[in-house]
């Protein structure tokens, strides 16, 4: 389509003239989808011309039809039905399409939260930045060019000029999203929504992000909006914030008061989830170890150069030793590609080891024989992140849970209900039994997802980022009833993450990976107060804990 | 609110597919006792009869009374669509699931084996078949169940591949199961919905393509009706006596219809998303 098919809105300068109107104005705004209960119930804040505005909530609090309908794209059963949204003084819900259109990416810009998705894998990122920029703004390609690699140059991406030719499943989440914000910010838009963009991302590209989004607006004098259920990002990155529970403002003001003097509850409640450094647990007497990994590799096929050339296999992981002790939890902490989902997978034989060996209990896995492996097999387990797609949709909670006891000892009908039954109770989900899993909620799937992996009382159970796909508060919980799980049953745990501060609630002791090797590993109170590599200080950097709220008070 | 209008349709739908479907089966169980004339007796003197009193949809250039023959030919029809449709996918879900979990040298050869038979067209194929098992309705069976189970093959691996790309897949082998109850207890439940999808189009697809047979003289052989072969016989008389095309024509397109709406809610109604209880 040409730029000059549609008319674009005059973009009013209001640096000129002293306004005293906010930039963006939600007064009452009320949101109704297909039920009784409304989305959003009367929900009024300011973002103001380059301030940074916090919208927090957790999932199913409104907050990112919040952000939808400043832009004018509620989906379709979804219509505003009171209040307004003034953006510079104009209102929002009676523009027409076209109004709407200019005002879309030139005036207000979004960033989503999945760089996986939200960039269109067909076509190049020249293409796809020179969109925007041809639609709102004549240009020519070589201008648009020009404009365009600047802009990556200020979005640290290192090499523009390839980026421009490249296709977005070449770079990892955290380029892609920085990619995106580029594409966002290159029509300088005067509000830029951020609808968690950082939440799909390793602590590390997190932090990356949201420095060079907090450094790019604040130059360009653009005003953000930014969506989380993170109150770490709250905290660095905002100047006020507001925070909505099930569509209702609970309680809004300057970031520093909220946090630091918070008034309601459900405030208070979600400071309370940052993950706390729990007190170092009693030094363990020295045992055998359970489950010892020795100079572990684990390769994978790599990309083939030509055509008929044999592909050179990629190291995941390259020489990892790690022993862990009956009853012991062991995190393993790195950015994504640092090979700890990969060692996890290798440790309970899902993966082949390509040198070195994992020893259970002693007996080198490479040597058992299948009655040795098949031991191995049933005496672990595995608790995966996504709780969306661990379970399998068409199967009853009850059936899920009772799974794994297919291949113990056999059991009576009653015996194997009352063990399920158990389970679920212990996970606090009794009476769950007959429900399907899309009924329920991410946290409670990820206890379903616990109680399968348990309820067979494995010996060795690894944990892949079992807590980062869920809301601060539901972390919380999760966190709390796998360490409770874990105390009462004393089974040996790998925890996987990202994030250190997740895991000092957890850990016994702390393994740091990159690039596949053991960087640094320690206790919890050695990595968290006396870490010594470089790499190890930038994941605490990153890492958002209670700390952080000391540090907002002494400011 | 939605939903309940929602649900609704959805009810009607199952209604009248299930009406639909039952009226075409009760019409051919009818057949095998009871048809208002000898489905295959000659009479030249009352050949191409507009629908009248006496013979309720006319009859064809021999004639034959067509309602009687769309009542013996509702069961050949029926039959060969079904088991051509049960052939088909009973082959294209074990040669699917084999090839998209296993992997590997199987799933290639499987696949280029497979990917050959697609590329010829499907009536070419069944020709060929039924050179070699016969031209009756068995043969027809055979030739079209083969000629179709290629694309059954693509549909179910696609799903597999998918499949086995999600968690669950992998918690399953963690808790030590094995790869057929992996297969069979995770991967084929949820691959129901495209699998109903197909069935239901193949169903169509074959009560066309057994007419196509015929008209190249090859399908069930005259004078045994079936709803195909006296469409492919109404043919030249299309401008002179539309009857002999209409009713059989109708009765195909009224059960594709009844099939269809029955296949859709048969798969929402194995959805567990779908809150029918």
């Amino acid at each position: 389509m040409r730029p000059s098919s549609y008319p674009l809105a005059e973009r009013t300068d209001m640096t000129t003239e002293k306004n005293p109107l906010p930039l963006l104005s939600v007064r009452e705004l009320t949101v109704h989808g297909p039920h009784v209960r409304p989305l959003l119930d009367a929900v009024s804040f300011d973002v103001p011309a380059g301030g940074v505005v916090a919208l927090v909530g957790e999932s199913g609090s409104g907050k990112t039809m919040a952000g939808r309908a400043v832009m004018g794209l509620l989906p379709p059963q979804v219509r505003q039905s009171g209040g307004s949204v003034l953006l510079q003084g104009r209102d929002v819900g009676t523009m027409s399409a076209n109004a709407l259109r200019a005002l879309r990416g030139c005036d207000v810009g979004m960033v989503f939260q999945e760089p996986m998705v939200s960039l269109n894998p067909a076509m190049t990122i020249a293409e796809q930045l020179f969109e925007g920029l041809r639609l709102h703004e004549r240009l020519s390609v070589a201008q648009a060019r020009e404009r365009a690699i600047a802009m990556l140059r200020r979005v640290q991406i290192a090499d523009p000029e390839r980026c421009l030719a490249a296709y977005p499943h070449q770079f990892s989440g955290g380029m892609r999203q920085r990619i995106m914000l580029a594409s966002v910010m290159l029509l300088k838009p005067r509000l830029l929504i951020a609808d968690e963009p950082t939440t799909a991302l390793d602590s590390l590209s997190q932090r990356e992000v949201m420095e060079i989004m907090a450094e790019l607006t604040r130059t360009e004098g653009t005003a953000v909006l930014l969506i989380t259920h993170d109150l770490g990002l709250v905290a660095r990155y905002a100047q006020s914030v507001v925070v909505l529970e099930k569509g209702r403002l609970v309680e809004a003001g300057p970031v520093r008061s909220v946090l630091t003097a918070p008034r309601q509850a459900y405030t208070k409640s979600l400071i309370a989830a940052l993950p706390q450094r729990s007190a170092q647990r009693p030094a363990r007497p020295v045992q055998a170890p359970l489950i010892e990994a020795k100079d572990v590799h684990v390769s994978f096929p790599g990309a083939r150069q030509g055509w008929l050339s044999k592909a050179t296999p990629k190291l995941a992981v390259r020489g990892v030793s790690l022993a862990i002790q009956p009853g012991e939890v062991v995190a393993v902490v790195g950015g994504s590609g640092s090979g700890k989902t990969t060692l996890g997978r290798a440790m309970i034989g899902l993966l082949p080891v390509a040198g070195g060996d994992v020893c259970f209990r002693g007996t080198p896995l490479g040597q058992a024989d299948a009655a040795g492996r098949r031991d191995f097999r049933l005496a672990c387990q595995l608790v995966f992140q996504d709780p969306y797609s661990s379970l399998d949709p068409r199967q009853r909670v009850r059936d899920i849970v009772a799974e794994p006891l297919r291949h113990g000892p056999p059991l009576t009908r009653e015996a194997l209900q009352a063990s399920v039954d158990a389970m679920l109770d212990e996970v606090g989900l009794a009476g769950f039994g007959e429900r399907y899993p899309h009924a329920l909620s991410g946290g409670q799937r990820q206890r379903v997802a616990i109680a399968r992996a348990l309820v067979r009382k494995p010996a060795f159970v690894v944990a892949d980022e079992p807590v980062s796909a869920l809301d601060m508060t539901i972390q919380k919980q999760v966190l709390e009833l796998l360490r409770r799980l874990q105390a009462e049953r004393g089974f040996g745990c790998l925890f996987i993450s990202h994030n250190l501060a997740v895991v000092s609630e957890i850990a016994d002791r702390i393994i740091v990976m990159e690039n596949g090797r053991i960087v640094e590993e320690g206790s919890v109170a050695d990595i968290f107060d006396r870490p010594q590599q470089p790499y190890t200080r930038a994941l605490l950097e990153a890492a958002t804990t209670s700390d952080l709220l000391a540090e907002l008070d002494a400011v | 609110m939605m939903m309940k209008r929602f649900l609704q349709r959805l009810r009607t739908n199952a209604l009248v597919g299930s009406v639909l479907v039952c009226l075409v089966g009760a019409m051919a169980l009818l057949s095998v006792f009871w048809t208002p004339y000898n489905p295959m007796g000659v009479a030249l003197r009352q050949r191409l009869q507009p629908p009248s009193g006496a013979y309720l949809l006319g009859t064809d250039e021999f004639g034959r009374d067509i309602l009687s023959r769309l009542m013996a030919g509702a069961g050949t029809s029926l039959l060969v669509a079904g088991l051509t449709v049960a052939l088909a996918l009973g082959l294209g879900v074990v040669i699917g699931l084999v090839a998209g979990y296993f992997r590997g040298w199987l799933d290639r050869v499987l696949m280029v084996f497979n990917d050959a038979m697609l590329a010829f067209p499907g009536i070419l194929l069944a020709l060929g078949v039924m050179v070699i098992v016969g031209a009756n309705q068995w043969g027809i069976i055979v030739a079209l169940g083969l000629a179709y189970a290629p694309t059954a093959v693509r549909v179910v691996r696609g799903s597999v591949l998918s499949l086995r790309e999600k968690e669950y897949i992998e918690a399953s082998e963690v808790i030590g199961n094995s790869g057929l109850r992996t297969v069979f207890a995770h991967i084929l439940p949820n691959c129901v919905a495209p699998l109903v999808v197909l069935a239901t189009s193949m169903f169509g697809w074959v009560i066309l393509a057994e007419s196509a047979l015929s008209f190249l003289g090859l399908g069930v052989p005259p004078p045994a009706p079936t709803w195909g072969n006296m469409l492919a016989s109404g043919r030249p008389y299309i401008e002179t006596a539309a009857w002999l095309g209409i009713a059989p024509g109708a009765c195909i397109a009224l059960t594709l219809l009844g099939v269809n709406l029955l296949g859709d809610a048969l798969r929402d109604w194995l959805d567990p998303r779908m809150e029918h209880r």
